[in-house]
């Protein structure tokens, strides 16, 4: 026998379940518990960058919005800085921007959205360009191990196309799961996305 | 076609580079699928229209899932790691007075420090204080049902609660959940990101549970299991169960400073 190695093994993911809003989100459950709450906000007044919402919603296998699921984002800042001390790229770092929200879905509409800033482009420790993109994690109730997928920004096509993220994506049409589209609403920029779970539209997940 | 050969040469020329330390490039070691519930588990109905059929996309872990959101004691209240307090009205909440403990790992056995641990969970009679649970329970008017810490300097956490009921839910028409306290936690990147629940030794509905067994390894089911751990016990106040939770490991890169490792 050739020595043990002794890692460990993660422990198992199981689901969020229908009431995950009781202890990530209380305020949704019903009810007000912490002085300090986190939120779907994640820009203060001195936030540097393009204020835009982000507004989805995630499908299930036969078209129907979850009304019960939960997001989380994690970004970079305007700059293509992420708050965070592994990250010592050149641009700015800005204390105050987290780059971390999270959001449940409206109980009826399972509508989800974001206030956030539009994140710059990164380059990578190896030096490679990544478009601008957002972060994003997925539980629920009948999701047994969250999900991450990512939002890239319709309006970046020439930063898209040449992503090293997107190009891993063999079929082109599946690339576009992931874009937001960009509109304008009552003076404010809005970018929409639809999470399709399954289906001929299902969007790409990744293994990170 | 055949590849020409390379060219012969002098073997004394063609050594090694000196060799230096494997400089990792400090993204997370694979993440072992066979130790997590698969999307698609029938048992569990409700994941067989919220399961994605595509094979999931491997991406070698960039700056974006390396780094993650960070979190200080700003963030949190002083009473948020004490169930038996943060929500109570005119007294204490009804139910087995419990302190759950542990911490949290990586793979490689090191603890994770100042990572937030977020933990939800029913009351003594099996009802979650949420607008949608219906269950014929009463509410616990001193009993709010969530809380959450930051890891010390060596990983470790600890909050006191009481011990949750077991409640019916629709899968099959007398499924049951085990006792069992949900928990949320971070890590040092996004990729470490995690949410799985804790069971109490010696529950018997722990084996016929859907969701429990959702999880294909019997010693992962396993280490979701807290034992009673009676030296952690407060004498005439609380019982104790231990609970510790591994996330990723990390391949590390020298060069950095970082807090969670080499």
């Amino acid at each position: 026998m050739p020595q043990p190695l002794n890692y460990l093994k993660e422990t198992a993911s199981q689901t969020a379940g229908p009431y995950v809003h009781i202890g990530l989100i209380p305020a949704m459950a019903g009810f007000d518990i912490f002085e300090k709450n986190f939120s779907n906000v994640l820009v203060t007044p001195n936030t540097k960058g393009e204020r835009i919402t982000l507004e989805g919603r995630v499908l299930d296998g036969a078209g129907t919005p979850l009304r019960d699921v939960l997001l989380e984002i994690w970004q970079a800042n305007a700059a293509g800085r992420y708050n965070h001390p592994a990250d010592r790229s050149a641009g700015a770092l800005e204390e105050e921007f987290r780059g971390w929200g999270r959001a449940g879905s409206d109980f009826d509409s399972g509508l989800v959205t974001f206030e956030t800033i539009k994140p710059g482009a990164i380059t990578d420790r190896t030096g490679r360009k990544c478009a601008p993109h957002v972060n994003l994690w997925i539980v629920a109730r009948g999701i047994n191990i969250g999900l991450n997928t990512r939002l890239y920004f319709s309006d970046e096509e020439a930063a898209n196309a040449a992503d090293p993220v997107l190009n891993l994506i063999e079929q082109p049409a599946r690339r576009a799961t992931l874009i937001a589209k960009r509109s304008e609403r009552a003076g404010k920029i809005v970018y929409t996305f639809t999470i399709n779970l399954q289906g001929p539209e299902e969007t790409v997940f990744f293994d990170v | 076609m055949n590849a020409q050969a390379p060219a012969l040469r002098d073997p004394r020329l063609n050594r090694p580079e000196p060799f230096t330390p494997p400089l990792g490039d400090g993204g997370f070691f694979q993440r072992d699928r066979s130790i997590h519930p698969p999307a698609h588990a029938p048992g569990y109905k409700s994941s067989v229209l919220r399961s994605p059929r595509q094979a999931l996309l491997s991406l070698e872990n960039s700056i974006s899932e390396i780094t993650g959101p960070v979190f200080g004691h700003n963030d949190l209240g002083p009473l948020d790691n004490d169930l038996i307090r943060n929500y109570a009205k005119d007294g204490d909440p009804v139910g087995e007075r419990i302190i759950v403990h542990g911490r949290v790992l990586d793979e490689t056995g090191r603890g994770v420090p100042n990572t937030l641990v977020e933990f939800w969970q029913a009351n003594a009679g099996g009802r979650y204080r949420h607008k949608k649970d219906t269950y014929v329970a009463p509410i616990d008017p001193n009993f709010g049902g969530c809380g959450r810490a930051l890891t010390d300097d060596t990983g470790y956490y600890y909050f006191r609660t009481v011990k949750p009921g077991p409640y019916p839910w629709r899968n099959y028409v007398n499924s049951w959940r085990p006792a069992h306290i949900h928990f949320s936690v971070f890590g040092s990147g996004f990729a470490q990101r995690l949410i799985t629940q804790m069971y109490f030794e010696g529950d018997p509905l722990i084996p016929v549970c859907p969701i429990l067994t959702t999880i294909p390894d019997k010693d992962a089911l396993d280490r979701l299991v807290a034992p009673l751990d009676l030296n952690a016990s407060t004498p005439f106040d609380s019982l104790a169960y231990r609970f510790d939770i591994v996330l990723r490991g990390q391949r590390s890169t020298y060069f950095e400073n970082r807090t969670a490792g080499n």
